[in-house]
């Protein structure tokens, strides 16, 4: 198998055919408290916000070559894409209860959640 | 729209334009109807969408599952496109899209972006306090709606279908259209019937 690279257009585009997804809907995740722009050059597509927080995912969406290596011209494995759903004020210390963020994350940067999904919120 | 390019902008431009054609991965021709695909796109095509979908339940239900194939079928070429992605409000859920990490927008069916949209204080507030920025643009939610702030950080795009205003029973789809503007598209506004339509 030839390494996928970005379309003609130079936009990523999904694969027909399916990557194996380690998360499902519903699932409840942890988004890496990693931070690999303090070891060097990066093009990371995870927002800072984000990172140690635990989210639900809400859906697959397809997979695309992981734009951490698109970015400096590697050789791009596909990466499995998800939406992920976080409750909104516990990021920021304030907001409005039941507000949400839903954000695209890479499989790489999911872990599972140590806290078990919430009952019917 | 900016300032004007540059000699030595320009003589950039030209050497990559150059350079990707000895390489053979572009042709003058597909630089040139990308950039009139691009300059067609506006968010009237969003608009026919949303208005379309308010009409027919079936049209509705593939822009939901595939954006891009919607758009496709109503003669928008989506070729080279990201994939796009149809945020459904519905009572009590609103949708707000942003890009924090950059820009990104569906301009194969929006146009291109306004400069707000882009702006530092946009993407940065937009996810942390969407209330505060929804009030700044005079946009007053149902009560008891949550918000659900899209950042869009990856290989999607996303758009919003706002829910259909009330007193619009029986309109024509060019008359719906016409309601939904380009930033009720992404969040930032809801359609609005005019008070001289609503005194009908």
């Amino acid at each position: 198998m030839s390494a996928p690279v970005a379309g003609d257009s130079g936009q990523p585009e999904p694969r027909a055919e399916p990557v194996a997804a380690r998360f499902a809907a519903g699932d409840r995740i942890r988004v890496k408290d990693d931070w690999p722009e303090r070891r060097g050059p990066c093009h990371i597509r995870t927002p800072h916000y984000l990172r140690g927080r635990e989210g639900t995912v809400q859906a697959v969406l397809g997979a695309f070559p992981n734009p951490e290596d698109l970015a400096f011209a590697r050789p791009a494995p596909l990466r499995v894409l998800y939406h992920v759903l976080f409750d909104q004020p516990p990021i920021w210390h304030e907001g409005t209860e039941g507000d949400t963020v839903l954000v695209e994350i890479f499989e790489h940067w999911l872990e599972p959640a140590a806290t078990p999904a919430k009952e019917a919120a | 729209m900016s300032a004007p390019a540059r000699p030595e902008s320009i003589a950039r431009l030209e050497k990559l334009v150059a350079a990707l054609k000895a390489k053979g991965i572009v042709t003058e021709q597909e630089i040139a109807d990308r950039q009139a695909s691009t300059d067609r796109a506006s968010p009237e095509i969003g608009a026919r969408m949303v208005a379309r979908a308010w009409l027919d339940p079936e049209w509705r239900a593939l822009l939901l599952r595939d954006g891009a194939a919607a758009a496709e079928q109503m003669g928008v070429s989506m070729a080279g496109a990201p994939p796009l992605g149809v945020l459904e409000d519905k009572p009590g859920l609103h949708h707000l899209v942003v890009c924090t990490l950059c820009s990104c927008y569906p301009r194969a069916v929006l146009g291109y972006p306004p400069s707000w949209y882009k702006s530092f204080e946009y993407r940065s507030r937009a996810v942390r306090e969407p209330r505060a920025v929804l009030a700044e643009w005079g946009t007053v939610l149902p009560p008891d709606t949550k918000i659900r702030v899209v950042d869009s950080t990856a290989d999607y795009r996303w758009m919003v279908l706002p829910m259909r205003p009330a007193g619009t029973e029986g309109w024509s789809e060019d008359r719906l259209a016409a309601l939904v503007t380009r930033d009720a598209l992404v969040g930032v506004a809801l359609p609005q019937v005019p008070l001289a339509a609503a005194a009908e």
